[in-house]
Formats: structure tokens, sequence, C-alpha cells
């Protein structure tokens, strides 16, 4: 599946080159024409089967969340920031890969036998963690490595049965189905598909994109919050595997456009496809920066639910994915200007 | 003019959720402005125009109000809420809520971990009488406002979304007191002010005025103890804004309105408001840049379902727009 | 041109966050000197434009951006005979306590931001920092009088002479972002003798501190094929780590990551380097809190990059830095605005594993 080369492909926001490309290859023959503009997104054009000047653009994010080096201590131990918003909870004793050469390096952790018991509840902050390459001075470290090198998480796609698992489904799943649309493309309108970058660091990508492609529609894919495993109380799990894409009505970012909601809903009722609404009122995406171009942009975020996004592994279904690539194919077929034309 | 706010304030319209407020509105402005559309955000924009001498100005004031979303039906049938724009637990626990539909629910709170603590969102629920989730007549994504009648306690006026209907008000009624303009005006009543500016970002974008003024509550320093301390207080007349959380009002702008309240013999205050902002941010930094100011109401309790504002503060408000819309603008 | 009477002139001006008329006068008796038109925009951003020689119209352009507005106070209420005040921009409240101050109400009032003697609190108070809303400033005025000339809403600025200190370190209020300011100025001069085929827009932006909001609207009305911002960065100094700070006296720091255009990176680093002007490098992980970060993401996006300015003690009065790292951030600028072809590729290319992606 192409989710895995792009699960397993390096792009922390601010150096999404080997997405990109990825993207690049699995796309150019089915689209007119791709450019990409300043901010590293790629845009990518194809003319409709109708509605000659009616623009649709369907975004998903190439960046991951992931690390960037500062310095090495005299000790060669690497230093790091982070890049987006990773839960400090989830580094302890997990591995990353560093730069070009993907140089592993493992976050250092204290043996539990030498931690005090109140030292033990504490969440060790980010900036006191130290990634060991295996250098042993300073000197030694510094040659492996060029200040600001970026690096992700090490973790394989791999296929657990129904579920797959991997790094950066946020949001490569998105990736993945956008992808797949453009494969089954054309639609009847002029179609942009739109893979952005830095989604992670303030929808910085999108935001430009939007601006210059200003379409008269948007859907943003992601891979979303899905907190479905058990819980003490009796509380939204926002998506859930197994139960199909997640609608989102509303986030901190973007109120999504009633009349692109009822859309998806009508099409997956009238063509069988199973749906969830996604939790109102949590996460961002991209829908957040397209929709406030210019004038305004009606958006709506579809999203494939994934477990544990923001740590090293994510999880997802694959028939979420394939309900998700179905969903998005039959509406947009159903996608005319009388659509967006009228406000209610 | 209390009709017209109290008909208002009294309309459902939590951000993004705007359009019986819109419909109100519309109603209210018919026959008193030469074109009138809505735009791709919901934004409502009544265009008044000029002798053709003046500049191009963009008035805003927003009609969403904070709000909440069901985020859960529980098996029991009890809702579980996120907040639309900012909403304070504190302000809102056993009020009630007003759904789309008409259905009412009270808002309860779970045992707290330690009994003063202010209760976070997570531990409220709504109540609106179910005894499951099947049998409740409110699902997921649905939303609601909180819900106040207006009541007048002598000259002022107490409702829920003072914040910013009585800014609604304020524009409707300079847009029936207002004889003749030199300017293209542009009462733009706003959406999804409180969840961002974002009616007003893209409604400035697309009018790109020569001149911008919100008009919006302020808080005002004269109850006992207040959480800021600030000059602004009822019966002081409206407030012209200097600064805000978001934004400094262009200095020629502001000074431009001050200079009309005093020719014009209009009370009026300068306000610095510490937290909070308006759709003035959002215009003002539109394409190459607006000069834009503010007009504020000053207003008691904002963002509980008891927002107070002074009668005689709204109608010197609503003077002073007439006034500055009457003239040439001094730049 | 003499950089420390021109930084001494600019830090000892006033111009909080959208009150910037004064130190707007000062930059523009420098820069019109050296541009071919100056004008204001509707914000107040200062633009100057020195025209390119490349005959192929039209010409390219850079946009360079420093921001001349300070962080300062504001009134809030006359209370008894003292000023209750907020911020405009960011303080740390811990270094305003007994801070001398310039109220600037119908006519400028020196004053000081008082505190109650130690000697009347307990030991709990003493410990703890004063909030913000129970400082007050005292202009020695009785409460008749000084509402006379003072009313809601009139600036207050930090009261703070330029001081040289060792080692061609000097210390003032408002670097963060005069000295960039002087940076540029220190470019347009080079480029009165240096040949550039390049359109300069050099902006002296406001209310940077309030939001970016000078960068957002005169980046928007310029449409640069290209811009640099220049800003203060930290320098290493107690308290601050190595990840979050670079070195005084070793240059201007060329910052690295997501709001940096990768080529405009390459270029800056490859200039320095051919023409030995000390650089370091800063590694920024997201939006730079400066005016690159509004600039990259106005319009369609602008190829964008960020000198930073090592300096000690950011927003306090005492910031400090070297003139010898605002001179050099000058050269950088101008040599490289000076290497600009009217064809150089800002096209993106993705970096492949062979080339590396890292710095």
């Amino acid at each position: 599946m192409i989710l895995e080369a792009l699960s397993n492909a390096f792009g922390p926001s601010g150096c999404e080159d080997q997405v990109c490309q990825i993207v690049i290859d699995a796309i150019k023959d089915h689209v007119d024409e791709y450019r990409i503009d300043h901010l590293g997104n790629v845009i990518a054009f194809r003319k409709g089967t109708a509605n000659p000047g009616f623009k649709v653009m369907v975004a998903a994010h190439m960046d991951e969340v992931g690390f960037m080096i500062t310095h090495a201590d005299e000790s060669g131990m690497l230093h790091f920031v982070k890049v987006g918003g990773i839960d400090d909870r989830t580094l302890p004793a997990k591995v990353v890969r560093i730069g070009a050469k993907r140089m592993p390096g493992v976050l250092v952790s204290k043996p539990v036998h030498l931690t005090l018991r109140n030292e033990r509840n504490k969440v060790i902050p980010s900036d006191q963690l130290v990634i060991d390459v295996g250098a042993t001075s300073r000197a030694e470290a510094e040659k492996l490595f060029t200040k600001g090198e970026y690096a992700v998480f090490d973790t394989a796609f791999e296929e657990w049965g129904e579920l797959v698992k991997g790094k950066a489904f946020d949001d490569r799943v998105g990736c993945a189905v956008l992808v797949e649309l453009v494969a089954r493309g054309p639609y009847p309108f002029d179609f942009y598909p739109v893979f952005t970058t830095m989604e992670e660091v303030g929808l910085r990508g999108a935001r430009v994109a939007g601006y210059s492609v200003m379409p008269d529609a948007a859907f943003v894919l992601e891979g979303t919050i899905c907190d479905d495993g058990p819980k003490d109380k009796d509380l939204s799990p926002t998506t859930e595997v197994g139960k199909g894409p997640a609608i989102s009505v509303m986030d901190r970012s973007v109120i999504a456009d009633r009349r692109l909601v009822r859309l998806a809903l009508e099409t997956a009722e009238a063509e069988g496809i199973p749906y969830q609404f996604k939790q109102p009122g949590k996460g961002g995406t991209d829908a957040g920066a397209i929709h406030l171009a210019q004038t305004g942009v009606p958006t709506v975020p579809i999203s494939v639910p994934s477990r544990y996004i923001h740590s090293p592994v994510s999880v997802l279904g694959k028939s979420d994915f394939d309900n998700t690539v179905r969903l998005m194919v039959s509406t947009l077929q159903r996608l005319t200007p009388d659509v967006v034309a009228e406000r209610d | 003019m209390k009709e017209t706010i109290r008909k208002l304030v009294e309309t459902f319209g939590p951000s993004g959720y705007e359009h019986q407020v819109s419909a109100l509105i519309k109603q209210e402005i018919a026959d008193l402005a030469d074109e009138v559309r809505t735009d791709t955000l919901g934004n409502l924009i009544a265009l008044k125009k000029g002798d053709g001498t003046g500049k191009k100005i963009m008035l805003s004031a927003h009609m969403d109000e904070i709000g909440v979303i069901v985020s859960y039906v529980d098996e029991k049938g009890f809702l579980r809420i996120n907040p639309i724009g900012g909403v304070r637990t504190l302000y809102e626990v056993m009020g009630r809520v007003l759904f789309e539909d008409g259905t009412v629910g009270v808002i309860g709170v779970e045992k707290l971990d330690k009994p003063d603590q202010i209760p976070p969102m997570d531990k409220l629920y709504v109540d609106v009488g179910a005894t499951s989730r099947q049998d409740c007549p409110v699902k997921l994504g649905d939303v609601g406002c909180f819900w106040q009648p207006m009541v007048e306690v002598g000259d002022y006026l107490t409702a829920k979304a003072m914040d910013d209907r009585i800014g609604c008000a304020v524009l409707v009624q300079a847009m029936r007191d207002l004889e003749s303009t030199p300017h293209d005006v542009y009462f733009v009543f706003s959406t999804q002010e409180e969840v961002g500016l974002r009616g007003a970002m893209t409604s400035a974008y697309g009018i790109k005025p020569d001149l911008g003024v919100a008009v919006d509550v302020t808080l005002s320093g004269d109850t006992p103890e207040p959480v800021v301390k600030m000059a602004t207080a009822l019966g002081k007349g409206p407030a012209i804004k200097v600064k805000d959380g978001g934004m400094l009002a262009t200095p020629w702008v502001k000074d431009w309105m001050v200079k009309t309240a005093e020719a014009n013999d209009i009370p009026y205050q300068l306000e610095v408001l510490v937290g909070g902002t308006t759709d003035a941010r959002a215009i003002q930094t539109t394409q190459a840049g607006i000069p834009t100011g503010c007009l504020s109401i000053p207003c008691r309790y904002v963002h509980s379902p008891s927002e107070t504002v002074g009668y005689q503060d709204v109608l010197n408000g609503v003077r002073l727009m007439v006034a500055m819309l009457s003239g040439p603008v001094e730049m | 041109m003499e950089v420390t009477p021109f930084l001494k002139a600019l830090s000892e001006a006033s111009g909080v966050s959208g009150y910037e008329d004064e130190v707007r006068g000062v930059v523009q008796g420098t820069f019109a000197a050296l541009a071919d038109q100056v004008r204001t925009d509707a914000m107040g951003n200062l633009i100057a434009l020195k025209r390119g020689s490349g005959s192929q119209e039209p010409r390219r352009r850079i946009m360079l951006a420093g921001h001349m507005d300070e962080i300062g106070l504001i009134v809030t209420v006359i209370e008894k005979g003292f000023l209750r005040f907020t911020q405009v921009g960011g303080f740390d409240v811990r270094t305003l306590m007994g801070q001398q101050v310039v109220v600037h109400g119908r006519r400028e009032l020196p004053g000081v931001i008082g505190c109650r003697p130690p000697h009347v609190l307990s030991r709990e108070e003493r410990n703890k920092p004063v909030p913000m809303e129970e400082l007050f400033i005292d202009v020695g005025l009785p409460k008749g009088e000084l509402e006379k000339v003072v009313q809601v809403g009139d600036l207050i600025t930090l009261r703070r002479p330029f001081t040289e200190l060792q080692n061609g370190l000097v210390s003032g209020k408002a670097f963060d972002d005069r000295a960039a300011v002087a940076a540029i100025a220190v470019c347009l001069d080079a480029l009165q003798t240096l040949q550039h085929k390049w359109d300069v827009f050099a902006v002296a932006t406001v209310q940077e501190e309030v939001g970016l909001r000078g960068a957002l609207t005169s980046t928007y009305g310029i449409a640069p094929d290209a811009g640099i911002a220049i800003d203060v960065g930290f320098a290493s100094q107690p308290g601050v780590s190595e990840s979050h700070s670079i070195e005084l006296n070793k240059g201007p720091a060329l910052a690295f990551g997501p709001n940096i255009h990768p080529l405009m990176f390459e270029e800056l680093k490859r200039v320095a380097e051919e023409f030995e002007i000390p650089v370091q490098v800063e590694v920024a992980p997201g939006g730079t809190g400066t005016d690159a970060n509004a600039m990259q993401i106005t319009r369609e996006g602008i190829p964008t990059a960020l000198l930073s300015i090592p300096l000690r003690n950011m927003h306090t009065p005492v910031e400090t830095l070297s003139v010898k790292d605002v001179t050099r951030t000058g050269r950088l600028l101008a040599t490289f605005i000076a290497s600009l072809e009217p064809d150089f590729d800002l096209a993106w290319k993705p970096r492949t594993e062979q080339e590396g992606e890292g710095a």
C-alpha cells in the first residue's frame, strides 16, 4: 500500500522532501500539471469533466512531528528541540533516525532501579532529555550531525490483520487517501489536490496554498484523534476504529461548512458507507487556514481515525481507510456548484 | 430601541449558527440599505451608498454569541459539551442552555476533586430530562446558547448575548437614524467573532475599505473588586478604544472619533482593555493594512448570561456613530 | 557610517507599538539619504526603496524588515495621584519595580514605577513578584494636576539612556529591534557603492511586538520575491540553555527550520563564507516569533530568511549587544543583495537523500 511508503518516509515539518518525492511519483501520471510553491507545498491540477471554473481543493499534509538537533554536550550526547506537538511522556527510551543518513539514536532513560519513587511520577520535560548515537565526546559527535539536523521516530510500518501500525499516520493516511483520489479522477470540477507542508507548526503551508488556489470548496483529509481505548468514565472516544471515516462538524480551528457536511452525510447514507462524527471541539487541521483564505472558502475535514497520533506509533483500520476513499470519491462525484452556491 | 435590542439578544445564534440572527436583522433593515448580501462565511453585508465624495467605510458588529456543542450523549441521556468561544464554567454552572429546536437543558456539575475548585468543562453535563441515549432529543453535534430573557434594571439592560447583539442594535439604529452620508458605508453583521474573528477577516478582505470601525462591548471597572482595574464605567458614555488585548486603534481614527464626540457634545470615555479583542483586530491587518478603530459599549458581566449595559450609553453610541458617518473623515 | 550614534538615537527615541512616530522620524532621517524613495503606509511602516540597476523590468524585489516598535506600557486608570498601567508587548514584570519611565501625556513626564518599601511587608510578600495590576507609576503630581496632563490610554516608555560597556558592548532599551534597523542602515549605506540588480525595499516595520502586524501588511503591499527579516536572538547568558542560545560577538545567526526557505539559507551561508563574515546557526523548529513568520505566509508564500543579532537580557531596559555584530549583519545583507542575479532561482527543489536535508 502507498501508505507503507508514505508512513516510512522521513518528513518532519520543514523537511518533507522525501514524502514530496513519493507523492509526486504517485500522482504525476494522473494530473495535468503540478508545481511546488515557496513553502514546499505540492499543488496539482486536473481539469474536470464538467463545470469548468468550479474549483475544488482537497488537501492533506505531508509533515510529521519530529526533532531538530541543536548541539552536542561534552559526553557526546545530542540535545534537541521538538518540531510540532509531541507529548513528552512518549519520549523516554524511544529510538529516532537522524538526518539524511538516517543515523539511529536512542533517547536516554535512567534505569528504574536508580530512580526514586517520587521521581517516577514526574514527567521529564523534553529539554532535559538527550539522544545517544554512540559518540564518546563532543568532538566525535559534532562530526556526525550538522546544527539543526532533523530527526523522526524510528517506527516501521506493519500490517496487523485488519489494522496497520506505523509512524506519522497523522497525516500520511490523509496523503494516501488523496493519492487514491487522484488515481480515481477525473471529477466533475477543476480538481486541485494539494499536499501541504508545515501543518504541525501552525498550518503554514495550507495558509499560502489556500490563498493561491482560492477554491470554491475544500476538503481536508486527516488522520485524526481516536481515543477508543478503555477508560474509567463513560466519555467520548472522539472517533473509533472500524466505524468509518469521521466527518468533522466543528473543531478548534474551523466550523465546517454545513452544506458540505450535509453532502458527505447524504452520500454516506445513499451509498451505505459507514461513517461517524468526530467529537466536536477537539484538535485543529489545515481547514483552519484554508477556510479563511481571502473572502472565505467552504471547507470540511474528513478523517481516518488513528490511535496514538503524535506519539512514536500509530494504529488505524484498513476498512476505515477504504471507506474514507469510497466516501470521498462518491462525495466528490456529487459535488456541483449549486451545493455551495446559496447560503442557507 | 429597547424592543430591537430585546429581539436581537433573545435570538439563538452561537458562532457558526447565526442564521436566525441574520434573518432577523435582514427584516429590521429592509428598505434601509441600497444592497444587501450574505458572503461565504455567512456575514450579512448591507451597503448604504454615499454621495460619492467620501470614503469606503466598513462597520462591523458580530452576530454570534458564545455557546456549546454537544460532544457526547451518554448512556443515561446526559450530554457532554465542548465550548464554542470563550466560555467560563464559573458563569454558566446551574444555568440553562437553549438548543436550536427549543429544547432547554440545565447545566449540572459532577463532584469536584476540591470543593472550592472552579469546575473544568469536562465535569459539566447538560440535563434535558432524558432517561437514555435513545430517548434524548438532542444529539452529537447539536449546538446550544446560554439562556436568559432580557430584563430592564433601572436604566440598565441585562441579557445574554449583549456581546455583541448590542453592537448589532447600534448599527441597525444608526442605519435608521442616518439621514445622509458622503461615504459608502458597509454595515457588516459578522459571524464567528467569538472563535477567532473569522467573519471579520474574510468580509474585510472582500470589501477592502479605506477605514474600519468595529462596534463591540468592553468591560467596565465599576463593580466591587473587579478582576482587572479599568477606568471604564456604565453611564459615562460609549467608550473609544485606545487598546485591547489584540490591537491598538489607529491613532488618527481614535482622535477623529474623540473630536467628533466633543464637537457634538456626546459623552465618551477612553478605553484600554487588558484581555479580549474585537473584529477591529482582524480588519486592521487586512491586505496592506486598514486604519481601524472601535466604538465600545461598556458592559458588566461579559460572557455570562446577564451581560449588563447602560441604555443611555447605547443611545449615545448610536449618536456618535451617526455623527461620525454624517460628515467627512478627518485624517 | 557611524553605527553607534545612530543606534543610540534609535534606542533613546520613543516608539511603543502603535505609536512609533518619534522613532520613525529618526529612521526616516537616515534612510531618506540612502534610498530613492521613502513612504509611510497605512499602518505606519516606513518603506524605503532603493532601486536596483538591472535593466529588465520589472526588477525582482527583496524586502528587508526590522521592527522599530518597542515594548512599553499604557495608562489604564488614574488612581489617587498615581497611574495604573498594563503592558504593550511582553514584559517580565519582575524587571519593572523601581524602573524609571517617561509618561507621554500632554507633555512628557518623568516618573518611576513605585513599590511598597520592604520594611512594611511580610516575609511572604517580599518573596513574591508584584503582579502588574498592583504596580503604579508616580510622576510626583497631585491628582488634580495629574488629570490635566495625563489620560487613560497615554503611552509610557522605559527611561534608560544608552550605555557603553567594555569590549564594544553597548546596553540600552529597544535594541529589540532597533539594532536591526541600524543593521539595515549599514546595508543601505554599503549599497551606495555596491551594484545590485534587484530592487531593495528596506522596511522599518511597526507593531511587531503585538503580533507582527506591520510585517503582515507591509509584505502584502510590497509583494516581494524574497524577504529577509532581521531580529535579535538570545545570546548566551546565565539561565539560558545552550539549546536556545547563540553567542555574542560571533556575528549574526542564520535561522534554520520550517520558517526559513532552504535556498535562502544556503545562499546566505555561502556568501558569508565567501566574504569571510562570521555567522552562526540558530535552530528554529516552528514559526519564529519575528517578522519572518508573517513574511513567509503572506499571499502565495514568500521565500524568507531570518538573521538574528545576538542580544542579552531581551525585553529589559538593559538589552546588551556587540556593535560589531550589527555591522557584520549589515555587511552580510549588502553583500548578499549585491550578489543576487536577476535569475537567482528560488524554485523549490526537493532535496534528495544524497544531497542531504540538514543544515
